[in-house]
């Protein structure tokens, strides 16, 4: 790579803006629905330790979604100051997109967040609960339309390109392009699952710290449930995506596989090893034969085309989506073992008494968030150097800029969002540390709530740097 | 039948930004917080716009993001053209936003957050003033993609601008916080309103003769015969809402300075787009040549003239839902 130029500082930019911002949406994404869920158990059955859960994530939430928003808006602007040459060719397609999702999704989470928030009291409990519904909806269809533009940017359709420029032709095809439906599901699944290991990992450590009350065991019952349920989905959805991948973009697949001649008679799977661009060929592999024609084709001697089939000029790198992939796939079966295991112990009577057990579910905490950047790393480095896939390269989106101006700006987002996100989920972690209270069940089944005077994250008695 | 769909979409972003201006009261009350040391106080403060600034955002974002969908070409040459601003702007808003969450957790480093709020609040308005100063003056377009140097946005006028935004949030703020407080607060807010509302006359008058003395173009706009006579009562509009507000603030009328002082804003947001209209970034684009084309235009119309309307309804519900004055120690706030 040349020495650090404007293009490349954008590039690095890019990425670790939207690799921060990434991970606050997953969560606000997954716990949103959990919150619904958890406020319509209580509505449904009474029972206090709904309400206590309801009240205990939702000011984890609280914080988690603020700092989506404000690390979103950097992003929104980051298209026109870094990469005027992508908005400028393609924002008649990606700008209507982003206002959809404004208009559908950002004013009714910031809408109705309020009401959710702060308006406990102001508001009837079906009202409540239908703001919180509203939140949660509102989040999911901002995924739709954030993954319908990314998904378009991978595999476009409905356009035409007049005057050097973008003209959609077909919105529909522009929306639902090839890989969106697919994109859609394996994206918002690991969100569930992102909050799925979150909540567990709180549960498992105030475990061990010997806590059994209801609301405890309640949410750990519940997180594993939820990762029994979606991790075999989420491999099967994986599967199909990869199929999908296979058809449209067949340089990224032989790029995540270090596959370099396209081989006849049935494709080894390379396990582990080094792909070498200039070599053109992967080192140290270790390999299983026939074994990448029946995952990415579902046949024995189905054909994958090689690395050495695309220009050079037109491969991604990759060791990166080599190695970024095998990170995802390896969390993803490492996810599975752990649902298998939370099953057999619940047979067993023993989920709640098994340390091992919670250590694991603890250690395992941030993989849904690892797997998902893991998974976003593959996925868009493997469409290198195409930022709309076979229609404009990366290196012609880039703003007219010199390196100091996105050199200085790089070095100032790095300062503010280290102090600013590293402050957030330091305050994230210590509100899960403190655990939800079991408490505050006590005084009926009244409304009132001794965490409803104020705002959830607003407890007088209830400070987090204390 | 032919709409003009470049037009609407002007307009349509044009009331955004009015309407994230008009809201944005809130990033007025981190503006006028340093005169107000008491911890009991500015959490009061805080709370009036706690559960609705998320949305009043919104209103900004949708203003870039419409810009962004409808005239990409004008989107793509502002923001290389005011770089630093723009990201200083972002940076402003992270920390005013997550010291929004933040400070009422906080014991030990609360005072830190109140800065952050502060600084922030005070670096994004004053940032904002530097686009619109640098939009103003004019930007250096060639071939539809921005021409300028890295520091064009950085001139007096632009940071007068600057300046102004500041004095024009902070009456907002103070207006906003006159009809949610009571009290000895209300009392001082009132005292507050009277020198910023002779700041923003100045403000107003300082940046009007600074473009219609700087730019030919504007001067011909407005003093050609025939606009003179239409353009003629802006001015004396504007002393009749200053008049407005100082007898209000005498007379400790809660409502009519915050009215008044939308009005004002109102009035020299209309005056800018008189200045430039029809140009989106002058001098030399204007909206049809910025465009986006016919069908994103068409389509995103479609989601707009269907969907604004309810999210304003539902806005204006939260506003009712957290209605009447805001006090210490309130149920349901902070």
């Amino acid at each position: 790579m040349p020495a650090l130029d404007a293009f490349h500082l954008a590039r690095l930019q890019f990425a670790f803006t939207v690799s921060f911002h990434i991970v606050f949406p997953a969560i606000s994404i997954g716990l949103a629905s959990f919150l619904a869920v958890l406020e319509g158990l209580w509505l449904k059955t009474g029972k206090e330790v709904y309400r206590d859960l309801f009240f205990f994530w939702s000011k984890i939430f609280a914080v988690g979604f603020g700092m989506g928003v404000v690390s979103g808006v950097v992003m929104s602007y980051e298209f026109g100051t870094n990469w005027s040459g992508f908005t400028n060719f393609a924002g008649s397609v990606t700008g209507p997109l982003l206002t959809y999702e404004v208009m559908t999704a950002f004013f009714l989470e910031a809408g109705f967040l309020g009401i959710m928030l702060f308006g406990w009291n102001r508001v009837g409990p079906k009202a409540h609960f239908g703001a919180t519904l509203v939140v949660a909806i509102g989040t999911l269809i901002s995924a739709f339309w954030i993954l319908a533009s990314n998904s378009w940017m991978q595999t476009p359709r409905g356009y035409a390109i007049e005057n050097g420029r973008v003209v959609p032709t077909d919105w529909w095809a522009v929306v639902f392009n090839p890989s969106f439906p697919y994109r859609l599901a394996h994206m918002t699944i690991a969100a569930f699952i992102v909050a799925a290991f979150i909540v567990a990992a709180c549960a498992a450590w105030h475990l061990l710290r010997g806590r059994r009350d209801a609301a405890v065991k309640k949410s750990f019952s519940m997180a594993l449930w939820m990762l029994t349920l979606l991790t075999p989905v989420q491999i099967l959805v994986g599967d199909a995506h990869g199929l999908n991948t296979r058809k449209y973009q067949p340089a990224k697949i032989a790029a995540i596989e270090g596959l370099w001649e396209t081989e006849h008679g049935g494709t080894a799977l390379n396990l582990v090893g080094w792909p070498d661009m200039r070599a053109e060929r992967t080192r140290y592999a270790v390999s299983v034969p026939h074994l990448g024609s029946l995952i990415l084709t579902h046949s024995w001697d189905g054909e994958i085309r090689g690395l050495k089939s695309f220009p050079p000029q037109d491969r991604p790198y990759s060791p990166i989506v080599f190695w970024s992939f095998r990170l995802m796939a390896g969390l993803g079966m490492l996810m599975l073992l752990l649902a298998v295991l939370g099953l057999l112990l619940r047979r067993g009577q023993r989920l709640y008494e098994a340390r091992w057990f919670q250590r694991f579910v603890l250690c395992m905490g941030p993989s849904g968030l690892l797997a998902l950047l893991a998974g976003w790393v593959t996925t868009e480095v493997g469409r290198q150097p195409w930022v709309v896939y076979g229609v404009l390269r990366t290196a012609d989106a880039v703003a007219p800029l010199d390196a100091r101006q996105v050199g200085s700006s790089l070095l100032i987002f790095v300062i503010v969002y280290f102090l600013v996100f590293g402050t957030g989920i330091y305050y994230m972690l210590r509100l899960m540390a403190k655990g939800p209270y079991p408490a505050d069940g006590i005084g009926g089944q009244g409304r009132e709530h001794p965490g409803l005077e104020h705002r959830p994250l607003a407890r007088p008695a209830d400070a987090i740097d204390d | 039948m032919h709409i003009d769909l470049p037009m609407v979409w002007a307009a349509i972003i044009g009331l955004g930004v009015f309407l994230y201006v008009m809201l944005d009261g809130d990033l007025g009350i981190g503006l006028i917080f340093p005169f107000f040391h008491e911890d009991r106080d500015r959490e009061v403060m805080i709370n009036t716009v706690a559960p609705v600034w998320d949305g009043n955002e919104t209103w900004m974002v949708l203003g870039g993001a419409g810009l962004y969908a409808a005239f990409p070409v004008a989107y793509s040459v502002l923001l290389p053209a005011a770089y630093l601003p723009v990201v200083a702007m972002v940076c402003g808003l992270i920390f005013r936003g997550v010291a929004f969450e933040i400070r009422a957790k906080a014991r030990r480093t609360r005072h830190l957050w109140d800065l952050a709020f502060i600084a922030g609040s005070a670096l994004a308005t004053f940032c904002q003033g530097l686009v619109l100063g640098t939009l103003l003056q004019g930007i250096a377009v060639r071939d539809g993609r921005f021409a300028g140097g890295a520091f064009d946005w950085f001139s007096p006028f632009s940071l007068f601008c600057g300046l102004g935004l500041l004095v024009t949030y902070a009456a907002l703020g103070c207006g906003w916080l006159l009809i949610k407080t009571e009290g000895d607060l209300q009392r001082r807010m009132f005292a507050l309103m009277k020198p910023l509302a002779l700041a923003l006359l100045a403000v107003i008058g300082v940046v009007s003769l600074w473009t219609v003395l700087g730019q030919p173009a504007v001067a011909q706009r407005w003093f050609s015969r025939a606009n003179f006579l239409y353009f003629a009562p802006v001015p004396v509009l504007v002393l009749a809402c200053v008049a407005g507000i100082l007898h209000a603030v005498r007379h400790g009328l809660e409502r009519r300075p915050f009215a008044l002082t939308l009005a004002l804003m109102f009035l020299g947001y209309s005056g800018l787009l008189i200045s430039i209209f029809p140009h989106i970034l002058p001098p030399s684009l204007d909206i049809w040549q910025a465009s986006s084309p016919h069908s994103s235009q068409l389509f995103t119309l479609v989601g707009a003239v269907i969907i604004l309307p309810i999210i304003v309804a539902y806005s204006g519900l939260s506003y009712w839902v957290f209605r009447g004055k805001v006090r210490h120690g309130d149920e349901g706030y902070h």
